[in-house]
């Protein structure tokens, strides 16, 4: 006994806490809080959109900056306080959803309310007079009312018969779809997160490669992809045949377009697909996007040694308008004996699709497609390996290199340099930077949300109305006197316009009977009660 | 995809000034059915059972909006009030028909200058702010004619509608302009067509909202404490019900609410073709989130005890303040991946 209270103590601020969290007023905060929440997210540069971009700007800030990185403010959307707060509004939800499908479950299975005493204190009411007797007049005012309509007939006290009927159910069925469908797009959305992944990857014109992490420049796992637990789809983008670029008079882009030779997996045969910007190939629940382009310069260089060296290296756009390009060639000398260490040469280079020249030798670069392309580069001599410390594989550690000379260059033109070292500009090949994306859950997520919009279509269009009738006869005991049709009608949500809709609906009613007999000199008469206050929907 | 035709982009910009000019007129012509109308006022003193019939017989057959809405209340009037105020207040109505009538000229007008924009670029002509603002514009004068068809008792209030309008346009005219472009490759796709016509119809309808909601908090104060300034005072009384207004204002937004929750995932599987998912927290798709949470709240709360009335109508604006940010600040100032503005 006393431990069945004392449990009762200590529960009582549990359901305490229950009750408030899944009342709506809660949930509205935490909608607002959500709304505020998410506002410096767009604000503030977030690292997993633009990690450099944030990293400068933590640095330009200082303490204040590093206090908002301590506070999560630079990955809002995958912060702590964030997901608190949609933890929260998820069982806010659900704990609010489970009693509603409960309660309209229960509604679906009763019958419409019996009719309230005083139908003319209802917001809209009307009265007439019809010539058939009640049981005929309740058939004739079921069919008048249609099928849309639950209707159910009692008999009163009185030995007045009533009609009480309901229409609008759909109204929160759709509610409750739709907020159902909102948990499960949440979930879906959690889902996908783990068993996504994401991978980059530059292809040059002419090369290709089978999907493999090991191939990817950049890789963004989801958490069971990075645990090894999902493993990227077993194509192969055998070549990239062709990318197409094309530009409009005023130099505007107009199309990008990468020609592809792909097999769906290690088997299978070959075919050919066209990648553009808005047209991902979609492969064995992959999807592999052009993502960018630009331009891989192909050089000769006759080494110190004497041998002579072909290489092919893309360069990496500075200016994304004018696809000036920085890059890099790295040609190794003999590695081992006397000459080790001295005999590498290492090119830096700008690569210019439309050159004007800037001055001091300087160029630049006037649009993004080539025309008379040229490469200015600077040569080095000695040990490329330099300093040992990391460095982009777009640029080159000169560290332990000596500058040998330097040249602009069209191409089929060659630089003489000391040493016997020459370097032709032989050619160039556009490529194609490419994203392989994989998420399970979102095909589900788009049926999740379909059922959304459907739900809130029947949730915010459908009218909930009650409408009653109760038919007496205008002189108790007189079999053949005419009957009283009073008509209550009540509306259950605020859309739409009632009144009017009350009104038509009292038409059809009045038209389902005849009219009372010319003998008892009256003619179809409808009055219509419009009390203060009322028909203002 | 090959250039512009210029004459055609050059009529479509005549078209754009000429509608701004006709929009103004119209809006000088509400403003005086407004200011100078007594019959305009009658509904607003509300739920008489003598005006009871000409509404329900306006609510089911929906006349057109240039008919006269007050035909038949009149005779009830007219005992009331001298002869002299009669005839100002025919002058008035007719200018407020008339009103009508230019708002009509001026969407079509409107209607064509976007039309020709469309042919000049030979794509659905809203790629860039300045284009989205001139079909949101659009949209927002259609929103408020189809209100005028079911409600014709506020016509008067055309110049609440017509003057954020007239605004935009003009800002959309001078410092939001773009000359007409070819659309870049990311924008090559049906979805532009789809997605940006869904929103702006959504927000342009919101818009609309928007100003019924102010009008709904004017005159609800005026039924609290009455404003202290007498104009301020005059102006709210002459409003609608309060009552009439957020109803108004809910079912617009009862109305755009579901397509601007279409326009998000149309523009989801938007993204997920472009750009490789289908959400990615981009500024502008942040703030579309912010906006559906705002009006989500606005529609809950309008179903909750003690939010009900003015907190929600405050609501409904702080969801337009979210979408007038997301046009204009997230546009110009914040670069994300939407960055279609057109302003260099």
């Amino acid at each position: 006994m006393t431990s069945k209270r004392s449990l009762r103590t200590v529960l009582r601020p549990v359901r305490m806490a229950w009750r408030r969290l899944t009342a709506m007023r809660t949930a509205l905060i935490l909608l607002f809080l959500l709304a505020v929440a998410a506002v410096p997210g767009s604000l503030l540069p977030q690292r997993p959109l633009n990690p450099v971009k944030t990293a400068d700007y933590i640095k330009a800030h200082g303490a204040w900056g590093r206090f908002l990185d301590s506070i999560g403010m630079y990955d809002v959307f995958g912060s702590v306080w964030f997901a608190a707060i949609y933890l929260l509004l998820f069982v806010s939800l659900v704990g609010c959803l489970v009693p509603r499908i409960r309660v309209h479950a229960r509604a679906l299975r009763r019958k419409p309310l019996p009719a309230p005493r005083n139908l003319d204190r209802l917001p809209e009411s009307g009265r007439f007079e019809t010539a058939t007797p009640p049981a005929t007049y309740a058939a004739a005012a079921r069919g008048a009312l249609g099928r849309r309509w639950r209707v159910e007939q009692r008999t009163e006290e009185s030995g007045a018969t009533t009609l009480s009927a309901e229409k609008g159910y759909s109204r929160e069925t759709g509610n409750l779809i739709f907020h159902i469908a909102l948990l499960a797009s949440l979930i879906l959305i959690a889902v996908g997160r783990l068993y996504t992944y994401e991978g980059q990857l530059i292809v040059k014109q002419g090369s290709g490669f089978c999907n493999a992490v090991y191939q990817y420049d950049s890789w963004h796992p989801g958490r069971l992809a990075a645990e090894g637990k999902v493993h990227p789809a077993p194509f192969c983008i055998d070549r990239l045949d062709k990318f197409t670029a094309s530009y409009t008079d005023e130099g505007a882009p107009s199309t990008f377009r990468a020609d592809v030779t792909y097999r769906r997996n290690v088997n299978a045969p070959q075919q050919t697909a066209s990648i553009t910007v808005n047209h991902p190939l979609r492969l064995e629940g992959d999807r592999v996007y052009l993502l960018s382009h630009g331009y891989a310069p192909t050089i000769t260089v006759h080494m110190p040694d004497g041998s002579v060296r072909h290489d092919t290296e893309v360069f990496v756009p500075s200016d994304a308008a004018t696809l000036l390009s920085e890059g890099a060639f790295s040609l190794d000398g003999p590695q081992f004996g006397k000459d080790a260490g001295t005999q590498d040469i290492g090119i830096s280079g700008l690569f210019a699709p439309t050159p004007v020249d800037e001055g001091n030798g300087k160029i630049g670069s006037a649009s993004p497609q080539p025309n008379r392309p040229e490469l200015s580069i600077f040569v080095y001599q000695g040990d490329l390996t330099g300093s040992g410390l990391p460095h982009s594989v777009y640029s080159i550690d000169t560290s332990e290199m000596t500058k040998i000379g330097a040249a602009n260059l069209r191409v089929g033109q060659t630089k003489q340099l000391a040493n016997g070292v020459s370097v032709t500009f032989d050619g160039w090949v556009p490529w194609a930077s490419l994203q392989i994306s994989h998420d399970p859950a979102q095909g589900y997520l788009l049926i999740a949300a379909l059922a959304m919009v459907l739900g809130l279509l029947a949730s915010l269009g459908v009218r909930r109305r009650r409408v009653w009738l109760r038919l007496s006869p205008s002189a108790p005991g007189d079999t053949g006197s005419p009957t009283v049709v009073s008509v209550g009608g009540l509306a259950r949500s605020d859309s739409g316009n009632f009144s009017a809709e009350f009104a038509e609906v009292l038409e059809r009613l009045a038209a389902a009977g005849p009219p009372v007999n010319e003998a008892y000199g009256s003619t179809l008469h409808i009055t219509r009660d419009d009390p203060i206050g009322a028909g203002k929907d | 995809m090959t250039g512009i035709d210029g004459s055609a982009a050059h009529l479509s910009d005549g078209l754009f000034t000429t509608a701004i000019a006709v929009y103004a007129l119209a809006m000088v012509g509400y403003t005086a059915e407004y200011a100078f109308g007594r019959v305009a006022r009658k509904p607003a003193e509300a739920a008489e059972p003598a005006e009871a019939p000409a509404r329900e017989l306006v609510g089911a057959g929906g006349p057109s909006p240039s008919e006269p809405p007050f035909a038949s209340a009149p005779g009830a009037i007219s005992s009331s009030k001298p002869p002299g105020r009669m005839q100002s207040d025919r002058l008035a109505a007719r200018i407020g028909r008339w009103s009508v009538l230019l708002t009509v000229l001026g969407a079509l007008i409107h209607g064509g200058s976007i039309a020709v924009r469309a042919i000049a670029v030979d794509a659905v002509p809203w790629s860039n702010m300045y284009e989205f603002a001139s079909v949101a514009g659009l949209v927002g004068i259609v929103a408020f004619l189809g209100v005028l068809w079911k409600l014709p008792t506020l016509r008067h209030l055309g110049g609440f509608v017509l003057l954020p309008v007239i605004l935009m346009m003009f800002l959309a005219g001078t410092v939001l302009y773009s000359r007409a472009q070819p659309l870049v490759p990311a924008l090559q796709s049906y979805w532009l067509a789809i997605h940006v016509t869904l929103v702006s119809i959504a927000e342009g309808a919101l818009m609309t909202s928007a100003v019924l909601t102010v009008l709904y908090l004017m005159r609800a104060r005026q039924d609290r404490t009455p404003f202290r300034s007498e104009r301020l005072g005059n102006l709210a009384a002459k409003l609608p019900a309060a009552e009439t207004l957020d109803k108004a204002a809910y079912r617009v937004v009862a109305f755009a609410f579901p397509l601007y929750t279409i326009a998000v995932i149309c523009g989801a599987i938007w993204a997920e073709a472009a750009w490789g998912r289908y959400w990615g927290w981009d500024p502008k798709e942040t703030w579309a989130f912010i906006v559906w949470v705002v009006y989500a709240g606005y529609l809950h709360a309008r179903a909750t005890a003690g939010w009900k009335g003015r907190a929600a109508a405050w609501i409904n604006l702080a969801g337009f303040g979210a979408i007038t940010f997301n046009f204009l600040i997230v546009n110009i100032v914040v670069s994300g991946l939407h960055s279609y503005a057109g302003l260099s």
